[in-house]
């Protein structure tokens, strides 16, 4: 975790380091002390530093060079093409669909995970009967990989199988859709399948938080007359803040890289003509599948671009009260 | 102080890894000594994709050991990979590589011709001529500017595999050789409330591949080969092969929601409803036979309904109505693979491999002696098709590589989902051959 910390620091600019460098000491013990410190630091972090930088930064610098060419992986890459690769896909309606998507999964991800996951964390978070069942229970969907979930969702929509003859049997057939087929209808059944499997993670995120707020707290405001309701409203909740920033920062991350359940779940006709594709699918379709690979390096920049951009954003912003340690209030 | 210290490491190592990167990717640039044939011992990587477990596989470990014991100096290490892993990441990054597996998986057509221009493969010309007579015009898809670059083992034409029982139920007399007819047996076919055609839209290919024989009707031979050689899709035709199938698919023909159908390896698939008599037509190569038996409930009845005719003519149009598309798989030798490398490949496409081959039923053989050992019913009507054929233009998208085959195969795609026009398809190709 630190040592990451270290590296982005330099490669990200100005971002100011909080910890260490106030403790200035005078006497040579302390000096001596400060340079075998130095030393561990050094040590204990270069395997994780070489690893990040030969598998991470130096990557990335070949995928910023490679798209910049108009490569289709067979010999060197020798046409300089400059900045055309990323002016093509910004020309590219299916990119632009692509964009349209993530930012779906995005807001559509926060928007109806956020409050279910709220809601049940809180249920679960009372004292009754099979409790830990239903903890259980709400988690197995996260467990599961991705592809087999991908797979057996299509497994169940497929036309006419179970989901709907199930809905059918319900006497509800009038809802029944073209739900992977149907081309304004696809996205929505993703963001669904989404839903399902990742709101228990939300779930069990939030637990974790709810069992960090003290009791005496809610106690105190029991005595002093607040229903549950207000109890949640006004002390539970807000204390819940640094937990649920976390979430909504690892959700947007994950929804905006989101790749194995579309690509399994959604075949590639549905894929290619914007209705499912998504950034992450847009540049292997493009990469592998239609040998564009300076293309496709061109496309991997842009999503790399855009979830750093978001990610500084939302820590600056949202994150720094929570990195600062401010979960009561008290500031360093 | 200190932070400056931690940039000056930081920066240290990030030289050591590049130093440390650089010695990985350089070398390997002696030349392969020539040295007499089966002298010295050699290991020849082979890669292929027969990677599911069947006959397929269990007859290429089969083919390498007796050939290595009859060539005891050559030993072969075979890596079984699935075709699209193996063609769209595996092959091109051990081919960048200096160290690419010796003989492997070769389609032919624009990808073939990539390979070359970057100095990939070795050339056979000399070396194959007796094989490349026996296997005929076939093997002129792994010819690069009329040098040899690959042998095939397998070809095989298109056509259009059905259901007897279904058509002999409504009342179809004979398998349509025009689309009038085939027009009248889908009316004929939904008469009896049947599917009349399924199609694997949802993997793009299997749904292009209307359109490719829309082309070939519309298209003259040599407009085929311009568009091929040139990648020049200037000529009508190739809007005319969207109208005709717009045309097409405006009489509804498939099966609903035909866009996110699979095209084969699954029940669900557009393979396993025509399999498992949910649907009367599949158009597909002959590569069918085999995928059909593995998603069939009942084998032994698929076998007693199950026929082959070669796709329609269109009557009044420039194609030649004998021409038909087809492809196959071959394979090719690394550039500097060991001389052992193109008497395996010899070897691979000699008349005793390919009976053999034929036997698994797989594929068709290219071999002409081999013909013999094809059996099954449906399969030798493809063979006699593919040697009656005038023309045989393979697969399009293979034709003109993988990235204006891809643009190729989504506007045809969106032909088929009803946002799409003929004239998209001809300017996607066009946009794709510039990008």
């Amino acid at each position: 975790m630190t040592s990451a910390n270290q590296i982005r620091m330099p490669a990200g600019g100005a971002s100011a380091s909080p910890a260490g460098p106030r403790r200035g000491g005078h006497d040579s013990a302390r000096r001596a002390d400060n340079r075998r410190k130095w030393y561990e630091i050094i040590g204990l972090t270069t395997p994780a530093v070489l690893i990040y930088v030969m598998f991470v930064l130096v990557p990335m610098g070949f995928a910023v060079y490679y798209s910049l060419f108009r490569w289709r992986g067979v010999g060197p890459p020798t046409e300089f093409v400059g900045l055309r690769n990323y002016t093509l896909a910004f020309q590219d309606p299916i990119f632009l669909d692509a964009l349209r998507n993530n930012a779906l999964i995005v807001f559509g991800s926060l928007l109806i995970q956020g409050p279910i996951a709220l809601g049940v964390a809180l249920l679960l978070n009372r004292r009754f009967r099979g409790r830990a069942v239903f903890r259980l229970l709400v988690f197995v969907p996260y467990v599961l990989a991705e592809v087999t979930v991908g797979i057996m969702w299509k497994l169940l929509l497929t036309g006419d199988g179970t989901v709907d003859a199930l809905l059918r049997s319900l006497g509800m057939g009038g809802l029944v859709q073209a739900w992977l087929a149907d081309l304004d209808v696809v996205i929505w059944t993703l963001l669904a399948i989404l839903t399902w499997k990742y709101v228990g993670f939300a779930i069990i995120l939030l637990l974790a938080g709810l069992s960090n707020v003290p009791d005496e707290l809610t106690e105190a405001a029991a005595i002093d007359g607040a229903s549950w309701w207000q109890i949640q409203r006004h002390v539970t909740i807000p204390l819940l803040g640094p937990t649920i920033r976390i979430w909504m920062f690892l959700s947007m991350i994950g929804s905006l890289q989101i790749f194995d359940m579309i690509w399994v779940t959604s075949v590639p006709a549905v894929r290619s003509l914007g209705a499912s594709a998504t950034m992450a699918t847009y540049m292997v379709d493009n990469g592998f599948f239609a040998r564009l690979w300076g293309y496709g390096n061109a496309v991997a920049v842009i999503l790399f671009v855009i979830s750093f951009v978001a990610a500084l954003l939302f820590q600056r912003f949202l994150l720094r009260r929570d990195i600062e340690g401010a979960i009561t209030g008290r500031a360093k | 102080m200190a932070t400056k210290r931690r940039a000056s490491a930081v920066l240290a190592l990030l030289m050591t890894s590049v130093v440390v990167l650089a010695g990985c990717s350089g070398g390997g640039e002696e030349a392969a000594p020539q040295s007499e044939l089966y002298k010295d011992p050699v290991t020849l990587s082979w890669w292929h994709n027969a990677s599911q477990d069947g006959p397929g596989k269990t007859y290429w470990e089969k083919v390498a050991k007796d050939f290595s014991a009859l060539h005891p100096t050559v030993k072969i290490e075979i890596e079984a990979i699935e075709t699209n892993q193996l063609q769209r990441t595996r092959l091109p990054a051990a081919l960048l590589s200096s160290d690419p597996p010796d003989i492997f998986q070769a389609w032919g057509g624009g990808e073939m011709t990539e390979q070359v221009e970057a100095d990939y493969l070795k050339e056979i010309t000399d070396q194959t001529k007796t094989e490349v007579g026996d296997i005929g015009s076939a093997a002129e898809i792994w010819q690069v500017k009329g040098k040899q670059y690959g042998l095939p083992f397998r070809m095989g034409i298109e056509g259009v595999w059905y259901n007897k029982e279904m058509f002999a139920k409504a009342g179809i007399a004979a398998p349509p050789t025009t689309f009038e007819e085939l027009n009248t047996a889908v009316t004929k076919l939904k008469a009896i409330n049947v599917i009349p055609i399924a199609v694997g839209a949802g993997d793009k290919w299997p749904a292009a591949h209307w359109w490719y024989n829309m082309a070939l009707r519309a298209c003259s031979v040599d407009a085929l080969k311009k568009a091929s050689a040139e990648k020049n899709f200037d000529d009508p035709c190739f809007v005319k092969a969207g109208q005709d199938l717009k045309a097409f698919i405006d009489t509804k023909p498939f099966q609903p929601n035909f866009i996110a159908t699979p095209g084969q390896n699954d029940p669900t698939s557009a393979n396993g409803m025509l399999a498992n008599g949910k649907a009367a037509m599949e158009l597909m190569g002959d590569w069918n036979r085999g995928t059909l038996d593995t998603v069939t409930t009942d084998k032994a009845k698929l076998a007693s309904f199950l026929g082959w005719f070669p796709v329609p003519a269109i009557s009044g149009s420039p194609g030649d109505p004998k021409a038909a598309l087809g492809g196959g798989d071959g394979f090719s030798c690394a550039k500097n693979a060991p001389a052992e490398c193109v008497e395996f490949l010899k070897y691979l496409v000699s008349p005793e491999v390919q009976k053999g081959y034929a036997e698994t039923g797989t594929g068709l053989p290219v071999a002409k002696g081999a013909a013999d050992a094809v059996k099954d019913p449906a399969l030798k009507s493809i063979l006699e098709a593919t040697s009656g054929a005038s023309y045989v233009q393979l697969w399009l998208d293979t034709a003109y590589g993988s990235t204006v085959g891809n643009a190729m195969n989504d506007a045809i795609v969106a032909i088929f989902a009803g946002n799409g026009t003929p004239e998209k398809v001809v300017s996607a190709m066009k946009a794709a051959a510039s990008k």
